[in-house]
């Protein structure tokens, strides 16, 4: 660890092509580094682990009401209602367990990607193709046009692909085509972080699950799944072993590692502290990519939409499929998992949402 | 068609990466395709006699569904008819006799698509394209060329939109039947079979999926969005539209000299970092899951039940009490985090705390939380009156610092903002977790909750060893 020591010079006189052959045997050297310490595989430890029963999971819900694809949905803390979005424009809230539409929006532009319950459970985010992520307060009055109080948060240069509140309703994480991740204060509308580091549109982001966390990850068209510091910006850890688009990411519940889904067909674990890809999820029979993953409560499951219309359920641990769901007739587009675990909720380009447990 | 030659194969790809959302699938379907063709580990393609004809070139789907589970490693014939039934609606097998593109596992008769038809060519055809090809279908007369209610339909639709220009259309159908017919009998109902086929995955029969939609976060990234597409039958349409792009796609960016130099600096750091060896990681992940799997409802059935199966939603009142459970109280002994996360949880350590007289630190915690999640506008003021309450010189609920975080939080607050109090913050936990909350979970309160027997409930002896772990 000699050469690393020091704080690195660089000479204006080095060309690009130094410059990335000096990068290339740093990767290389980061490479061997790691490589020292992967002793053993997850999935060889995991054997001594019993293994999970036979899983009876099945729809238990289909919320039907979207007239074109869904892209996109998210729960309330209250463990029954979600949010919806979709192709045509229309956001909608659901009380899943009656399956009753509580709300609906129709917002100004088509193709709405991204949607996000409040932590109160009081307003909705949402945006997609205006390049914008706007805040819906959801009245109690149902005949209040909630159109009237939308507040326009985020302002992108190019479409949104995900939006997340943080702790509170007052701030908002936003994730876009146009390469960048942002933080948003919902009352002013102001930038309070942005995030660069992605050479392509970034598709997903999910922040870190702990009380005390700063931190979020995100993944885009570049391949790579960067780890931030929403308090400087900086990109503090980068993973970039998937062989296509990065179509989401989510943290496993102990925030130690997270998952991902990409179009390579394939899902992958990736542990921070060994700052390595730990576990890959795949099967010569999955042909089309991961669009949607989500951890069970233990984290010993991972359920993970496709493009295949079906959802395959991995544990985690070992490596193993251990169900496959049949059930939409189209693409499934969104994968999330109830707050207290109890169902999962995915959503179609069929136009339905289903609750499985 | 003007273009027949079953060896053109697929357009010229040069970057997969860069063309079709779907290539990667493409290719994989292709090979599995490539697969089942081959002479001596494939599918058998027959020739099959029929009443008064003869099949060329075809396959049942049980014998591409047997070939998928033994070549593909698939136990179920249900997710081999599923693959299958993908690998139809995506254009590469058809069945001979019907337009919906699904396999099915018995003696259906099965075509592969010719190359040049492939999805991974991107062909993105034009009404006036699909216009000739029907055009074309009413002129030959033979049944199994006739047109089915949704084709009849589509083409009245057609004739209306294309009403200027139908002599055209008319003159070009006309002129590929007349190269149809040079061709030989048997290869004929092979490409009229493959051209169908071809059709049913670009306009689908009503109520199938369309497989040719794409996602429009993709979509940016064709090669040429705004590209002139290649007609079916070597037609020029200058009535053309544009793909459907909402943007147009921004390059991706090259490495400049700064992003060299950034990514050298990132690496550098990333060598820095002390990093844990896998079985060490592995051991650390198993033991997390192993401890939640009780609370785990897709593994452990909850107790009294799951609502979303059993319709009853007692699960979720108990746990929207304020009387807690065994088993929550249980979690709160998981980690100081469990602990804060769970109201109840929050409230028994709180008041541990203030019989300990050391509420102020999870207050200036609670505080700091508080404050992270307050609006802009609010954050300077709001800092300041934390410091007032729990820094400054005679803070009411003064609490202990080291000198160094002090002095870096008072340094902070002269441009107070939402992350002046991390190092206190920091500290103060640590300090909770360490001291504090050990002491709680020994405590008479916390000892009563876990132990408190419910009718017909009681503890079993492994679980209160667990119990006993500090974080």
């Amino acid at each position: 660890r000699d050469a690393c020591a020091e704080p690195h010079q660089l000479s204006k006189g080095e060309t690009i092509h130094t410059l990335k052959t000096e990068s290339e045997t740093l990767k290389a050297k980061l490479e061997e580094e790691r490589a020292k310490l992967h002793d053993v595989e997850l999935h060889q430890v995991a054997e001594k682990i019993e293994a999970l029963g036979q899983f009876v999971m099945k729809t238990r819900r289909t919320l039907k009401g979207h007239g074109n694809k869904v892209l996109c949905m998210d729960w309330c803390r209250d463990k029954r209602r979600i949010v919806s979005s979709s192709q045509d424009g229309k956001v909608i809230v659901w009380d899943a367990y009656t399956t009753n539409k509580e709300h609906a929006v129709t917002m100004p532009c088509t193709w709405v990607m991204a949607c996000a319950y409040a932590p109160s459970g009081c307003a909705v985010a949402c945006g997609g193709l205006d390049n914008k992520c706007s805040v819906y307060p959801l009245s109690l009055d149902k005949n209040e046009n909630l159109a009237a109080k939308k507040k326009s948060v985020a302002m992108h240069t190019n479409y949104l692909s995900s939006c997340s509140f943080t702790n509170s309703d007052m701030q908002i994480l936003t994730s876009s085509g146009d390469g960048t991740c942002a933080l948003w204060d919902v009352e002013s509308g102001q930038l309070l972080q942005s995030f660069h580091g992605h050479s392509a549109d970034v598709l997903s982001l999910n922040l870190a699950p702990s009380e005390t966390g700063n931190t979020f990850v995100s993944g885009g068209c570049d391949k790579k799944a960067n780890v931030w510091d929403m308090r400087s910006g900086q990109n503090v850890q980068s993973f970039e072993t998937h062989e296509s688009d990065i179509n989401c990411v989510k943290y496993y519940p102990s925030g130690d590692a997270f998952a991902t889904g990409s179009d390579d067909a394939t899902c992958r674990l990736y542990d921070l502290r060994a700052d390595r890809e730990v576990a890959i999820y795949s099967k010569e029979s999955i042909i089309f990519g991961a669009s949607s993953v989500d951890f069970s409560l233990s984290g010993r499951l991972l359920f993970a939409g496709y493009n295949d219309y079906t959802i395959n359920v991995w544990d985690v641990l070992k490596g193993t499929r251990v169900a496959i769901l049949f059930g939409h007739e189209n693409r499934v587009s969104t994968v999330r998992v109830s707050p207290d675990g109890t169902a999962f909720c995915s959503g179609s380009w069929d136009s339905t949402l289903r609750i499985w447990a | 068609m003007a273009q027949a030659s079953q060896d053109q194969g697929a357009v010229g790809i040069a970057d997969p990466d860069e063309d079709s959302p779907n290539m990667i699938a493409y290719r994989k379907i292709e090979d599995i395709i490539t697969r089942l063709q081959d002479e001596t580990e494939g599918v058998p393609v027959r020739t099959v006699k029929s009443f008064l004809s003869k099949i060329p070139s075809v396959v049942t789907g049980s014998d591409i569904v047997q070939w998928m589970m033994k070549n593909l490693n698939i136990d179920d014939p249900a997710e081999a008819i599923h693959i299958g039934s993908l690998i139809a609606a995506q254009g590469y097998i058809f069945p001979i006799s019907d337009h919906v593109l699904i396999l099915k596992d018995d003696g259906t008769l099965y075509r592969f698509q010719a190359p040049y038809f492939w999805p991974s060519n991107c062909w993105e055809p034009e009404n006036a394209d699909y216009a000739i090809y029907l055009c074309k279908r009413t002129m030959q007369n033979k049944t199994r060329l006739e047109l089915a209610d949704y084709e009849a339909e589509n083409l009245a639709r057609l004739q209306r939109a294309f009403a200027r220009k139908w002599e055209f259309i008319f003159m070009q159908a006309e002129a590929q039947v007349k190269i149809d017919r040079k061709k030989d009998k048997t290869e004929r109902k092979i490409l009229d079979s493959q051209e169908r086929a071809f059709w049913d995955v670009h306009r689908p029969v009503p109520g199938c999926v369309n497989t040719t939609e794409m996602d429009i976060r993709k979509c940016r990234r064709l090669k040429n969005p705004q590209r002139v597409k290649k007609s079916v039958y070597g037609v020029v349409d200058d009535t053309q539209t544009q793909s459907p792009v909402h943007t147009p796609s921004q390059q991706s960016s090259k490495d400049t000299r700064e992003d060299v130099e950034r990514e050298i600096l990132f690496l550098n750091t990333q060598l820095d970092r002390h990093c844990m060896k896998m079985s060490k990681v592995a051991e650390t992940l198993m033991s997390y899951t192993e401890q939640y799997l009780d609370y785990d409802p897709f593994v452990t059935v909850p107790e009294p039940a799951n609502p979303w199966i059993s319709d009853d939603v007692t699960f979720w009142e108990l746990e929207a009490s304020k009387d807690p459970s065994q088993q929550r109280v249980k979690k709160w002994g998981f980690s100081l985090d469990e602990a804060l996360k769970d109201p109840v949880g929050r409230e028994q350590f709180l008041k541990f705390l203030e019989s300990e007289f050391s509420s102020e630190n999870l207050l200036f915690w609670l505080a700091v939380q508080d404050l992270k999640c307050r609006p802009l506008q609010e954050v300077a003021a709001r800092a300041q009156e934390i410091w007032q309450e729990f820094l400054a010189e005679g803070a009411p609920s003064a609490i202990n610092l080291d000198s160094h975080s002090y002095e870096r939080t008072s340094q902070n607050l002269k441009d107070p903002g939402r992350y002046s109090f991390e190092d206190a913050q920091d500290h103060i936990y640590k300090l909770m977790k360490s001291d504090s909350y050990p002491r709680f979970l020994r405590s008479n309160t916390y000892q009563d909750l876990v132990l408190a027997r419910k009718k017909g409930k009681s503890l079993t002896s492994k679980r209160l060893t667990g119990l006993m772990q500090s974080s």
